[in-house]
């Protein structure tokens, strides 16, 4: 099943890319795609990450959207505080439980609160991360913990 | 119609533009490494994003937009992998933020 997937997303990343229809070049990519495949079967024996998309689930639109917006305001805010000036920033560097238990869920929660500007993810112990962040406030609205929740519900469904 | 696609995708584009000076002054303005960092996401994020979205507008939907689209994508993965390899090694060399505590409550 995860290599139809695969062989499906790769034949798109290869015609966005080409665009082309010629046989020689839909040769190619016929090749290319062989040779990925063969590559991830070979990584599959050292970890299960080759497969590019891991954490399938009904609510990732969802919570992808959510993020798009969290990453609005806290552009917002951040682009705000640069034309305030230095005085307006109290940077501190905190720590927050992440409840995820696989790697993947971690992986997008840790990413997620990087991408928002204003904090970015230092460390990553088990389950513990260390945040630094641009502001007081910004601290306390990753420790209110509504992104970690939001992460966690992707691993139920 | 397609002067009212011309007004959202020049918005989004001068928005964006706006959004990269706003960054690099924030490069310059803030006091250390990793504020400078939090200042260079807002190119890396929206910035990004509005001016690739005024492009797609102005591509229309062509095989090109779809390529603008895998553009951003790619942004979306490389960019905070990029901002926390940063930011986990200079505190592991040694260098220390500026904390609000430090500076005695303000200023």
């Amino acid at each position: 099943m995860k290599t139809y997937v695969l062989v499906a997303i790769l034949a798109c990343f290869w015609m966005i890319n080409s665009g082309y229809l010629k046989p020689l070049l839909l040769g190619a990519g016929v090749l290319s795609i062989i040779t990925v495949l063969a590559l991830t079967s070979f990584m599959n024996r050292k970890d299960g990450e080759a497969f590019p998309i891991v954490l399938l689930s009904r609510r990732l639109p969802g919570y992808l959207g959510w993020l798009v917006w969290q990453i609005v305001l806290a552009n917002i805010d951040v682009v705000k505080r640069v034309w305030l000036g230095p005085a307006s920033i109290s940077p501190v560097v905190f720590r927050t439980h992440a409840s995820q238990s696989s790697e993947a869920a971690k992986v997008l929660y840790a990413n997620s609160i990087t991408m928002t500007p204003g904090t970015v993810t230092l460390f990553v112990r088990d389950d513990v991360f260390e945040v630094h962040a641009l502001t007081k406030e910004g601290a306390a609205e990753v420790q209110k913990g509504e992104m970690d929740r939001r992460v966690s519900a992707l691993e139920t469904v | 119609m397609s002067l009212f696609i011309d007004i959202i995708s020049w918005a989004c584009i001068l928005c964006g533009g706006f959004l990269g000076v706003t960054g690099a002054i924030g490069l310059f303005r803030f006091p250390d490494f990793y504020t400078r960092l939090h200042a260079a996401s807002i190119t890396d994020t929206l910035c990004a994003g509005l001016i690739i979205l005024g492009l797609i507008l102005q591509a229309g939907f062509t095989l090109m937009s779809l390529k603008l689209l895998m553009l951003l994508g790619i942004f979306a993965y490389t960019a905070p992998t990029a901002s926390h390899i940063l930011a986990k090694t200079a505190f592991k060399c040694g260098l220390k933020p500026v904390l609000y505590d430090q500076k005695g409550g303000g200023s």
